[in-house]
């Protein structure tokens, strides 16, 4: 790695004239470095690999056909589908033409995507699949603006002939004709654009009312990812796993900016079924994963675990003690003693080096968490084992990046300190504003919300409560719009609730209610796997999600729990009084089809509450249990109703400790 | 690979089956029968339990050979068909009771639906050398194409007795594949699957049939599934075939009604 070349110190930085839009930063490494991997993916079986002249060739001859097809300067090009090669060049592409590219959620419905192409004034829509085409075709039918579906895979596709479809081969091959005949015009288009135009759109998923359109330029995109470059020392030799849903802006700022900012390599899994393969088969330097993924991961290590022999049981657990104790220290370069240097190389040998081996995580140099709270013990995990994984904090509204840990400064309460550029303040209120280059310019068509989202003089509101610590990190407590009150005066904080909650491996989803209540009291949505397995261990059996959910034996295990919440938060002073009096645990898992989860996973609070407001009703009675009925929607479209009855169960509280001793407090922090 | 839809409707009779007849001792398992598959078709073979529906696939393939009658495919009449000489003239199957190597992984399974496509001999196979090395290549490429077909990418390298029955099932398809078959026999493809299962396992035959142009002749109890995705449909009851045609005049068939449903007596 001592060899490795830091940023682009070649032909200036990123984001000064002749860099300041991602087709001239193409341009930029197709001339630098042609023959170093641009792209690789994952496609029958093999890494495919593209250098950077190499995908410059794809991207003209993508964007000539665009040209072809009548493509022009403003118009708006919609990519739907999961992390390929040619989904992204379609998009840079469109930005070579002045055009600008909106991706949607791939896991979005027909509906949903409709919304978006309207709202977008989208022309052209590129397409991964049949799947997606499908969607398409079903959305167009309410459009007048969307005029041509283009297609990736052509499979299943066979008999389909709208006039609208065309495929992404063709597009291509139309290209290299039309570059024939008009050889300057994809050098002359990209050298009209400049880094104030609009790189993209990104629709936020919204936890309240319909989806708004962020629109950043290439300045707020490119110079923001080119700070944390800086602040991380990434270069060219660095790799990314491009997984994340090209529709959140934090994928487009890891594999699209930062990978042109410093020209390094992205690889894109094979499906997403195979992520967690194709990690160990890259061995990524570079890694990005929410707080979910990381639990996932640490879930499945600790379950193998069990069934492993019992020498091999004894020799992780030694080594992981030894690990907690001196792990993060040593990763940190603190003084630890010499002995305990020795048992963590011998650790490294034996146990530490083969885990991170098999999860894929021996090269990870720099990994990434946001976008929700993670546990500290989860956190502790990966860094005692020497993956500096750090947090950030930061939103779409931002281009990403406001805080970020610095290495040797990590609390895991925090999310660090702001990056070059970024400007913090903390409103009265008790609300985080920040202002930085990358402040994004509007909503789309939608000045009021912009209004009301950023000050005349850039500020924008994060609608996060937090503040600034001794040390100068910025620590979020929750929205600030959730933060009530219970009926007794108390603090009622539901987010932290839920999180320490959601600490514990067989609780999923937690949504807590207090605000305006006599006291606390939450609906939990269990793990699947982990009860399942915990179960299973026990001899009990179960056929389907919603009877494991009403096992006397689960409520016993989630009261233990909520019990354990209700411990740590009688240490509180101030959230004493919020300790949880009654809890359910729902028969159905939270899911963004049934609209109560965000396409992020982020659990809609006022929308559930009102949904199950009966289920809500009866933990604020002293009945135990509660006919419920709701509707659900099948992946297909159709809907259907499910009728159970929900068992609410009472969990002890505890009396404020005397001696107000704090306890370990979990990070609380998001990124919208 | 693959041949244009209008294949479907071309009409070319690929397999004729005339008259036949097979018994074990003293019970006629099928009597008679006769139909015929077109290229290009999906065409199913349905009826009750027992009805001779596996007897008949089996008679196709050369697993068993019928006492009475003939049966033609490619316009040649067909004496002697063995299993392995089926396979060689293009007919693949899988089966109703899964028959794939437990033990081995689904890339490994598919892999040796491409054994009579193999030719380099078992010296150079030993010393994976020179031609058998570019001919191994050569199979597993198509391999990799029928797993990114069927989307079984993530379960590759698994052992396929660890896979649940769903996924074993596409894995057999996915040998019967290997072979490139010309004409595709599928033995109760749906058989214990669920409602998602079975409408993945339907979308890839009807794909198998569009993408690749393979014939298809399958065996199903579901009469749902296979009166949506055939084009014909023969139906047998005891042994005998009761009605033939689309899948609207099978529907509607009086003895068709009558075999599943039963008939009073009095």
């Amino acid at each position: 790695m001592a060899e490795e070349r830091q940023g682009v110190a070649e032909g200036g930085r990123p984001g000064s004239p002749g860099l300041d839009t991602f087709p001239k930063l193409l341009l930029h490494h197709a001339r630098l470095r042609p023959e170093r991997p641009a792209v690789r993916e994952k496609d029958f079986g093999i890494w495919q690999s593209w250098s950077w002249a190499e995908a410059l060739a794809e991207v003209r001859s993508i964007a000539c056909g665009l040209a072809a097809a009548g493509l022009k300067r403003g118009d708006k090009l919609a990519v739907v589908g999961d992390n390929r090669p040619h989904l992204y060049w379609s998009m840079v592409a469109a930005q070579a033409l002045g055009a600008v590219p909106v991706p949607i959620y791939q896991d979005a419905n027909a509906g949903e995507m409709q919304f978006v192409l309207d709202h977008a004034e989208v022309r052209f829509a590129v397409a991964e699949d049949q799947e997606q085409v499908d969607k398409l075709l079903e959305a167009m039918a309410g459009l007048k603006r969307l005029e041509r579906i283009i297609y990736d895979d052509p499979r299943g596709l066979r008999n389909y002939k709208q006039p609208a479809l065309m495929s992404l081969a063709e597009l291509e091959q139309a290209g290299r004709e039309f570059a024939a005949s008009h050889p300057d015009v994809f050098t002359d288009e990209i050298a009209k654009g400049k880094g104030s135009d609009i790189a993209s759109f990104y629709y936020t998923s919204g936890t309240t009312g319909q989806p708004k359109g962020v629109t950043l330029s290439y300045d707020n995109l490119i110079l923001t990812a080119q700070s944390a470059v800086e602040f991380e020392g990434l270069g060219d030799r660095d790799v990314a796993l491009a997984y994340l849903p090209m529709a959140w802006v934090g994928d487009n700022v890891f594999s699209v900016a930062q990978a042109y900012c410093t020209g390094f390599c992205i690889a894109c899994p094979e499906s997403g079924a195979t992520v967690m393969q194709d990690l160990r088969e890259i061995g990524p330097s570079y890694f990005f994963a929410p707080p979910r993924i990381w639990e996932n991961i640490l879930t499945t290590v600790m379950i193998r675990m069990e069934d492993a022999s019992a020498l091999k049981r004894r020799l992780f657990k030694a080594f992981m003690e030894h690990a907690r104790r001196v792990g993060s220290r040593i990763l940190e370069g603190a003084s630890v003693p010499l002995m305990d240097r020795l048992i963590y190389r011998l650790g490294e040998l034996l146990v530490y080096g083969p885990l991170k081996n098999t999860l894929g995580m021996s090269r990870i140099r720099l990994a990434y968490t946001a976008g929700e709270a993670i546990g500290p013990d989860i956190f502790t995990f990966y860094r005692s084992l020497g993956i500096n994984i750090k947090q950030l904090y930061g939103s779409t509204e931002a281009s990403v990046f406001v805080t970020i840990q610095p290495n040797r400064e990590i609390w895991p309460e925090t999310v660090g300190r702001p990056v070059a550029g970024v400007e913090l303040k903390i409103t009265e209120g008790g609300e985080v504003m920040f202002k930085s280059p990358g402040v994004f310019v509007e909503y789309f068509k939608n000045p009021a919300a912009t209004a009301a989202a950023k000050t005349p003089d850039g500020w924008v509101h994060t609608g996060d409560a937090g503040y600034i610590d001794e040390h100068g990190h910025l620590k979020i407590i929750d929205r600030a719009a959730d933060v009530g009150r219970l009926n007794d005066g108390t603090l009622f904080a539901p987010k932290y609730l839920e999180n320490k909650l959601k600490f514990f491996p067989y609780v999923r989803e937690a949504v807590a209610f207090g605000h305006g209540r006599d006291y606390a009291a939450v609906f939990v949505s269990i793990d699947m796997g982990a009860v399942g397995s915990w179960a299973e261990r026990r001899g009990l059996a179960y056929t389907s999600y919603g009877e494991l959910a009403s096992k006397p034996e689960v409520y016993e295990l989630i009261k233990g729990n909520v019990e354990a919440v209700n411990r740590d938060l009688a240490c509180d002073p101030v959230l004493a009084g919020s300790q949880i009096k009654r809890y359910l645990v729902l028969r159905k898992e939270l899911d963004a089809d049934d609209g109560e989860l965000t396409r992020t996973r982020k659990v809609r609070r006022r929308f559930i509450a009102e949904k199950y407001a009966a289920l809500v009703e009866a933990l604020y009675s002293d009945r135990s249990e509660c006919e419920i009925e709701t509707e659900v929607k099948f992946e297909d479209g159709r809907t259907g109703t499910v009728r159970a009855v929900i068992h609410v169960a009472d969990a002890e509280t505890f009396p404020p400790a005397e001696r107000g001793e704090v306890p370990p407090s979990a990070a609380l922090k998001k990124a919208s | 690979m693959a041949e244009p839809p209008s294949a479907r409707a071309s009409g070319e009779v690929l397999l004729a089956v005339e008259s036949i007849s097979l018994a074990f001792g003293g019970v006629n398992a099928l009597s008679e029968v006769s139909f015929d598959v077109r290229k290009g078709e999906i065409r199913a073979i349905i009826g009750p339990n027992g009805a001779g529906k596996s007897s008949m696939l089996n008679c196709i393939n050369g697993f068993y050979r019928p006492q009475q009658g003939t049966i033609t495919y490619k316009g040649e009449a067909v004496h002697q068909m063995r299993p392995h000489t089926a396979a060689k003239n293009g007919i693949a199957r899988t089966f109703q009771n899964i028959a794939l190597f437990r033990g081995m992984t689904t890339l490994d399974n598919i892999m040796t639906g491409r054994l009579l496509k193999m030719r380099t001999n078992f010296l150079f196979d030993a010393l994976h050398f020179g031609p058998s090395a570019r001919e191994e290549i050569r199979h597993r490429e198509f391999a990799e194409r029928i797993i990114d077909f069927l989307e079984i990418q993530a379960i590759r390298k698994v052992p396929v007795g660890r896979l649940p029955y769903g996924l074993q099932k596409r894995v057999e398809l996915g040998r019967a594949l290997a072979a490139e078959p010309e004409l595709l026999l599928l033995d109760e493809p749906m058989a214990g699957m669920n409602v998602e299962e079975k409408e993945d396992m339907s979308r890839f035959i009807i794909d198998v049939n569009e993408e690749f142009g393979t014939t298809v002749a399958l065996i199903e109890h579901d009469m749902g599934v296979v009166m949506d995705i055939s084009d014909r449909i023969v139906v047998l009851d005891y042994g005998r075939k009761i009605a033939d045609g689309t899948p609207d005049a099978v529907r509607t068939d009086r003895a068709v009604i009558d075999a599943y449903l039963g008939v009073s007596h009095d």
